[in-house]
């Protein structure tokens, strides 16, 4: 136990889905922690101030204004800029970077971070995943496999709450699932039919989400109001509000600590270990030390990096964890925004009732059993179907009062998937520092160097035209394909810059997320990946850092940190 | 203009269109923005902000001309109207905060363009024309529209679908980051399209839309997959 104000047992910078994990496993082990959160504090239910509007409550019911697209020079690249939620993504203008080709960065600088924005869908990583790097030749073997995680999926699914339905596939394997959201009549007509095609290899799935179907404590299931990146009154999806920041705090052991910017992880070169992290104070710019025998980086993948980069530079310049010559290396995105979609003739005496918070699921079926296309890895679809709401008005010829009245009805029942492919981790895809540019608080600002490469290329090909192929094949009407730019960071799902590794001259993190070069930091967010495989990373965050977690504890005791 | 730059707006254009009706599927699916409204190509900010700012201000009497023009798009029936639904001070409201100058233009243009038709063809303003003569007045504006949309829509996709597989050009080493990011001033919009739109927009969207013309369920708690739906039933109202 420590006595002094700043000193704690364990240290966690940043609040969202790792951050949060990190102070519910550290705290619940025993352990008094600080977490430190760069932006304000969002109290669960009380801060979600626009989750019960209604759609005509906003101005603009929910579009964006020239106003907002010109404090938000990245943020509006995508959807991200709208007026609903406008409050939980962080400032273009505080907090700049330099792109040296364009890279999408949307943040979420908060208690919670993006685990109050994310798309929720869930999904295990399998040995096809993580045996990939080592079968291709690419970058350096993944230091662990399956069965290192496999517990620790279950355990943070059934802390989160992860709604699915299991479908005993190799390259998907299942977990500890909740009741699945169903396929509605549509989306169920066409996975009969698909099941038919492809020798039954194209599988569509219930989204795997994180959202309940069945209550947990404190939390009710998912009310189908599909409001859900305004932050839940219910409880219904995980999030660091919802779900880890409330079991940390139940333990008695938790400090908090919003507007908490830290600017460098401390280390001592004759211990060889990080003593603490130096914090600049976002509101009154005072700047204070705290120390603890065991720190975790989870500040989201950039600014993780960004620390260590910025840290131990006296010991080596280009910051700690670079003696590898990795540091800041292979950075990686999903690439997407390609996919088809069609109309399904009859079942127009169906409807849904309810706005499900999800959609369906095809999983990875390129490349595996033997297969060879002209790239590596592949990818899987997220979609959905459902009827037509009045926004096909836009598109119809038509005024007057027939025309209302029809849109005033459900159209036809439409279906579309848009993939998630890999993107392959290369080594001059980087992130440094930019000492000529600095943010609010006059700190130099990241410079992002990223581009994908020829194998997602030949692959968007392929993600195009197997969804065109599939509806085709299943009856679906007006097929059309569509490919919109796709620029690294649009994803939301970056990884890599700090990857674990077998060796500490390849790597900057061993199997257990240390950073080599001081072993109790840990970094347990997208940084440590070392490829992306195409199912959304989140989950692999949340078991990476409880496995992690457990892993600190247990070092701590037999006093190796 | 660079070289970068217009193709990727004509695809953006045609991703908006492609996906608008896959939107209202996936709900919370976070790679589509559920209030991708339908001209939501933006430019990049600060491009023409010098430009004539008079289009952007709308008096008590075009407000009343926007809610004739919404009222006749989407007249009362066994609901209320766009009028009833304050649906021209919402477009008003659009134009001034969410267009920018050269669609704001294009805006009164339409609108100029609806009253300089009636008078020519009833010698009447358009707010003293008859509901029949607005009606005469804007179908055949909405064909135009229409066609003109679905040409540039299908040669979009084309457009994009033609850069399959060489995604790696636009952000190949060298690329100007400003150029790519900037979108077009100019929606490329005809007039009327941009004033249905907003029509569409602002009575779907208002609380007659929602709760009248459609049924609204603020929490539905629960999700029927499967559920009867007879004809003549409403749709129904999305969330956020």
């Amino acid at each position: 136990m420590t006595t002094d104000a700043n000193t704690y047992d364990a240290i966690v910078v940043g609040s969202g889905i790792s951050g949060g994990w990190a102070a519910k496993e550290l705290t619940e082990k025993g352990l008094r922690v600080l977490v430190l959160e760069r932006g304000q504090n969002i109290e669960h239910i009380k801060d979600y101030v626009n989750a019960t509007k209604n759609p005509w409550d906003y101005p603009h019911r929910g579009g964006r204004t020239v106003a907002m697209e010109e404090a938000y020079p990245v943020l509006k690249r995508d959807y991200a800029l709208n007026e609903k939620n406008l409050s939980y993504w962080a400032s273009d203008k505080d907090s700049p970077y330099t792109e040296v080709k364009r890279f999408d960065w949307y943040r979420g600088y908060h208690v919670g971070g993006r685990s109050l924005m994310w798309g929720r869908q869930s999904y295990r990583w399998s040995d096809i995943d993580f045996e990939g790097n080592l079968k291709d030749g690419i970058a350096v073997d993944w230091p662990i496999r399956y069965a290192d995680l496999a517990p620790w999926y279950d355990h943070v699914e059934r802390h989160a709450g992860i709604s699915g339905s299991h479908e005993n596939l190799p390259q998907l394997p299942d977990g500890q699932f909740q009741p699945a959201m169903p396929l509605n009549c549509a989306e169920d007509m066409i996975s009969q039919r698909v099941k038919k095609l492809f020798d039954g290899k194209r599988h569509i799935i219930p989204g795997r989400v994180a959202n309940l179907t069945q209550p947990k404590p404190g939390r009710s299931q998912c009310q189908y109001r599909d409001a859900c990146w305004l932050g839940c009154p219910y409880g219904a999806y995980f999030s660091t509000q919802s779900s880890t920041l409330p079991a940390a705090a139940k333990t008695g052991r938790l400090t908090l600590k919003p507007f908490a910017i830290v600017s460098e992880v401390l280390y001592d070169k004759d211990k060889k270990r990080a003593t603490g992290v130096r914090v600049l104070d976002a509101v009154t710019e005072q700047t204070s030390d705290y120390s603890a025998p065991v720190i975790f980086l989870c500040a989201s993948t950039l600014n993780s990096t960004w620390l260590l980069l910025r840290s131990a530079t006296d010991v080596w310049p280009g910051g700690l964890g670079s003696s590898s010559g990795e540091l800041g290396h292979n950075l990686m995105d999903h690439h997407f925004r390609v996919g088809a979609q069609g109309s399904i003739e009859g079942l127009e005496d169906k409807y849904t009732y309810g706005r499900r918070p999800n959609g369906f699921y095809i999983p990875r079926y390129r490349n595996l059993n033997g297969e060879k296309r002209p790239y590596l890895r592949g990818f899987g679809y997220q979609g959905g179907a459902g009827r037509g709401g009045w926004s096909r008005a836009v598109a119809e010829l038509g005024v007057g009062g027939q025309f209302k009245d029809a849109m005033s009805q459900p159209g036809g029942w439409t279906i579309g998937a848009t993939a998630f492919g890999e993107m392959l981790p290369n080594h001059a895809n980087t992130v440094t520092i930019d000492q000529n540019r600095k943010d609010k608080w006059g700190l130099p600002v990241h410079k992002i160097d990223c581009a994908t490469g020829e194998n997602e290329a030949l692959m968007r090909r392929d993600m195009a035209n197997d969804m065109a192929e599939l509806l085709d094949q299943a009856g679906v009407k007006d097929v059309e394909m569509y490919n919109a730019p796709c620029f690294p960071g649009m994803g939301i799902h970056e990884m890599g810059t700090a990857r674990m590794g077998r060796d500490p001259k390849t790597s900057v993190l061993n199997s257990h997320n240390q950073v080599w070069d001081a072993p109790n930091v840990f970094v347990t967010d997208g940084s440590c990946m070392v490829s992306t495989a195409c199912q959304n990373p989140s989950l692999t965050y949340m078991a990476l850092t409880a496995r992690a977690a457990d892993y600190a504890v247990n070092e701590l005791k037999r006093r190796n940190l | 203009m660079s070289v970068a730059e217009e193709p990727i707006d004509a695809e953006l254009i045609s991703r908006r269109e492609a996906i608008m009706r896959v939107t209202a599927i996936l709900g919370g699916v976070a790679f589509v923005g559920s209030t991708a409204l339908l001209s939501g190509c933006r430019p990049d900010a600060g491009k023409s902000t010098a430009a004539d700012t008079s289009n952007a201000k709308f008096s008590p009497d075009d407000v009343a001309f926007l809610d004739e023009v919404a009222d006749t798009i989407l007249p009362p029936t066994s609901t209320p109207g766009a009028k009833a639904a304050k649906t021209g001070a919402f477009m008003a409201l659009m134009v001034r905060d969410t267009y920018y100058p050269d669609d704001q233009k294009r805006f009164r243009d339409g609108m100029r363009n609806i009253e300089d038709a009636t008078q020519k063809a009833y010698n009447v303003s358009f707010m003293k024309a008859t509901p029949a003569q607005r009606l005469a007045i804007l179908t055949p504006m909405d064909k135009e529209q229409w066609a003109q949309s679905k040409a540039q829509a299908d040669a979009d996709r084309k457009k994009a679908l033609a850069h399959l597989g060489e995604e790696r050009k636009e952000s190949a080493p060298g690329t100007d980051v400003g150029a790519t990011t900037a979108v077009q001033q100019n929606t490329g919009h005809h007039p009327f399209r941009l004033i249905k739109e907003l029509a569409l927009l602002g009575y779907f969207t208002s609380e007659i839309g929602c709760t009248q013309a459609l049924r609204y369920a603020e929490t539905p708690g629960r999700y029927d997959p499967c559920a009867p739906y007879k004809p003549g039933e409403k749709a129904w109202a999305g969330h956020a």
